[in-house]
């Protein structure tokens, strides 16, 4: 187990083109932290630099207190979970368990007790002897992580691991895999693009955009008080509703604001609000609905019980201090 | 499966056609002739024609030359094979390595391919040409002296080099093909588990690669024992003293040149009996996907 400190870590490839730049995170030793953004936005990049699977162009990658720029990736003590699970198709799930230990001269009765081990936290005993592609996508995805528990390394990566699971099974692992990480208490750094993962797996969150970091902070710090607009719209289901404050001169600091935001959940129906909506779609969800509309020009969305009255105009209050106010030009947080 | 339903008998005949007379014509026909023909023996004038059962065949393994041809064609596969395909496998892994101008390479390397075998055989044979080619010249300034017209050695080695230059663009086009199939990640979770590139690949790479070897294997054999013929007759003609007669070189050499039309043709049959063995192989394996 380890701390990870990235350094004004920089990304730039081979045509001068910058995948990431200028990151700086301290990852304590056991914890969870989870990189989120929108595809392209330099996570995985990220990732796979501090596993040693991409050269690193700017700045340092630190596990541990040794600086692991140049170190190959087999000896920098980390394990990966790769999207596609990565599993060995032509060697049996011992094989695949066993592979990382044989190189490393493990003796065989330790490989077999580490395989024992792993294989009873993760409940893939009964497959140990079956190929990858006998088994179902979220037994591979437990194979994927019994490869990197055997190994017992400082720190596991993973890149999107449940990505290519359907929703139920997806929301099933998620649990699995925070409960294990609880109980390994291994540094881990987690890359998804599901806003929904980052926030319930993370200890902390880093939400990336366009290869720079927009905010660190706990999932609750980042949900409540998004450092910008491009935070603001990014986590949280639905969306953060982000206002031209031109279009809403009447609420409070919209003067000297860019962009009001206001989460749906902070908006309710009553007969004197002062936002109006005009109701152009309804999404029910069951004990919920989505309701979208307009103000003014202005997009919007509410949610509501789904038994709540509804017509075609409705008006709006919105909970004190539940605005958010965003610079106009640089779409940082203001207040 | 698309099925469709004519409502005329004979047109579905008719568009079956121009493919079915080829076949027999070029391919069926011809077969039934050699197999016919093995089991007969024409006198020197060819005015009688005698059925003789099994003789044909039966002298064919009493034949020192015939044995002799059979060893050499063991050895001329088995040589055109590992070159062609251990050379293409190599470049296959070069090129898949590259991040720029692999297309480039791959273009360039696959050019020998569209090169008919007899002017390949004419090319090789200039090049190796104890007279006037460049290499006899550069091997003489290394001491040795090439001369495939009278060495037995070096004229299996010209003819395997010829061989095996035709065939190596083939290879590397599937080898490469079977490489990129390879997700990268795989590699990548091998050197993250400690495995050196060349553990790497002998893991991990050319295990996910055995389908493909096992392909090239049977069609490279029977390349080598069957396509091989422009090659042979444009630098070596079988000689010298047979130690370049492949069977299928034979069958032509015996036949239409020696003029024993019967044994050639029980040669021709005993190759044909060597395809259909290949080609049951070929089925039942590669068609099922060996591998993993």
């Amino acid at each position: 187990m380890a701390s990870i400190t990235l350094n004004n870590l920089g990304k730039v490839y081979a045509g001068g083109a910058r995948a990431v730049g200028g990151v700086n995170i301290d990852i304590a030793d056991g914890e969870f932290l989870v990189l989120v953004g929108p595809s392209g936005c330099g996570k995985s990049t990220l990732l796979r630099m501090v596993a040693g699977l991409e050269s690193i162009s700017e700045g340092e990658v630190r596990i541990g207190d040794r600086v692991v720029n140049d170190v190959e990736p087999a000896d920098r003590d980390i394990a990966m979970v790769f999207q596609n699970y990565a599993l060995y198709p032509h060697m049996s799930v011992r094989q695949n368990l066993a592979y990382g230990l044989k190189n490393r001269g493990t003796p065989k009765a330790e490989i077999e007790r580490r395989v024992g081990i792993a294989s009873d936290i993760l409940q893939i005993g009964p497959f140990l002897d079956r190929k990858p592609r006998a088994l179902s996508g979220g037994q591979r995805q437990r194979v994927a992580m019994g490869r990197a528990i055997v190994r017992e390394p400082a720190a596991f990566l993973f890149d999107e691991p449940l990505s290519n699971l359907d929703a139920k099974l997806r929301v099933a692992m998620r649990l699995e895999i925070k409960e294990l990480q609880k109980r390994l208490r291994t540094t881990s750094i987690y890359v998804t693009h599901d806003q929904l993962e980052a926030m319930t797996l993370a200890d902390r969150l880093v939400v990336l955009n366009g290869g720079r970091i927009e905010q660190i902070g706990t999932p609750l710090e980042v949900y409540r008080r998004p450092a910008s607009a491009f935070v603001a719209s990014f986590i949280g289901s639905p969306a953060m509703n982000l206002i031209d404050s031109a279009a809403v001169p009447h609420l409070a600091g919209s003067a000297h604001a860019g962009q009001i935001g206001i989460r749906p959940e902070d908006l309710t129906v009553t007969p004197d609000g002062p936002i109006q909506m005009r109701v152009l779609a309804v999404e029910e969800l069951g004990a919920q609905r989505l309701v979208h509309g307009k103000t003014g020009d202005q997009r919007i969305t509410i949610t509501m019980a789904s038994d709540a009255d509804l017509s075609d105009d409705l008006r709006l209050s919105y909970r004190p201090n539940a605005l958010h106010l965003f610079h106009r030009d640089t779409g940082k947080r203001l207040d | 499966m698309k099925r469709t339903i004519f409502s005329n008998q004979l047109l579905p005949w008719l568009l079956l056609a121009p493919q079915l007379i080829i076949t027999f014509v070029f391919f069926l026909w011809p077969a039934g002739q050699a197999v016919r023909q093995s089991f007969l023996r024409e006198d020197a004038f060819g005015t009688r024609t005698s059925f003789v059962g099994l003789e044909n065949f039966a002298r064919l393994w009493s034949s020192p030359e015939y044995l002799n041809s059979l060893q050499v064609t063991a050895v001329f596969a088995i040589s055109v094979t590992v070159l062609s395909m251990g050379l293409s496998l190599l470049l296959a892994i070069a090129v898949d390595r590259m991040i720029r101008s692999t297309r480039v390479y791959t273009t360039l390397l696959v050019w020998p391919y569209a090169v008919a075998p007899a002017v390949a055989g004419i090319l090789w044979w200039f090049i190796f040409n104890p007279t006037i080619g460049i290499m006899p010249y550069l091997l003489g300034g290394l001491g040795y002296d090439w001369n495939h017209i009278s060495d037995k050695g070096d004229a299996m080695t010209l003819v395997v080099i010829a061989s095996a230059w035709k065939q190596i663009s083939y290879n590397f086009l599937f080898f490469l093909a079977g490489l990129q199939a390879i997700p990268a990640s795989l590699r990548e979770a091998a050197a993250i588990d400690g495995a050196g590139p060349v553990r790497r690949f002998f893991d991990i790479t050319f295990p996910l690669l055995s389908p493909t070897t096992f392909f090239l294997l049977v069609v490279n054999i029977v390349y080598a024992m069957f396509d091989t013929f422009g090659v042979i007759d444009a630098t070596t003609e079988g000689g010298p003293a047979q130690a370049t007669n492949i069977m299928v070189y034979k069958v032509y050499f015996d036949g239409f040149v020696g003029q024993n039309l019967g044994s050639s043709a029980a040669q021709s049959v005993v190759l044909m009996g060597l395809v259909l063995v290949l080609t049951v192989i070929q089925f039942r394996y590669v068609e099922k996907k060996v591998a993993y």
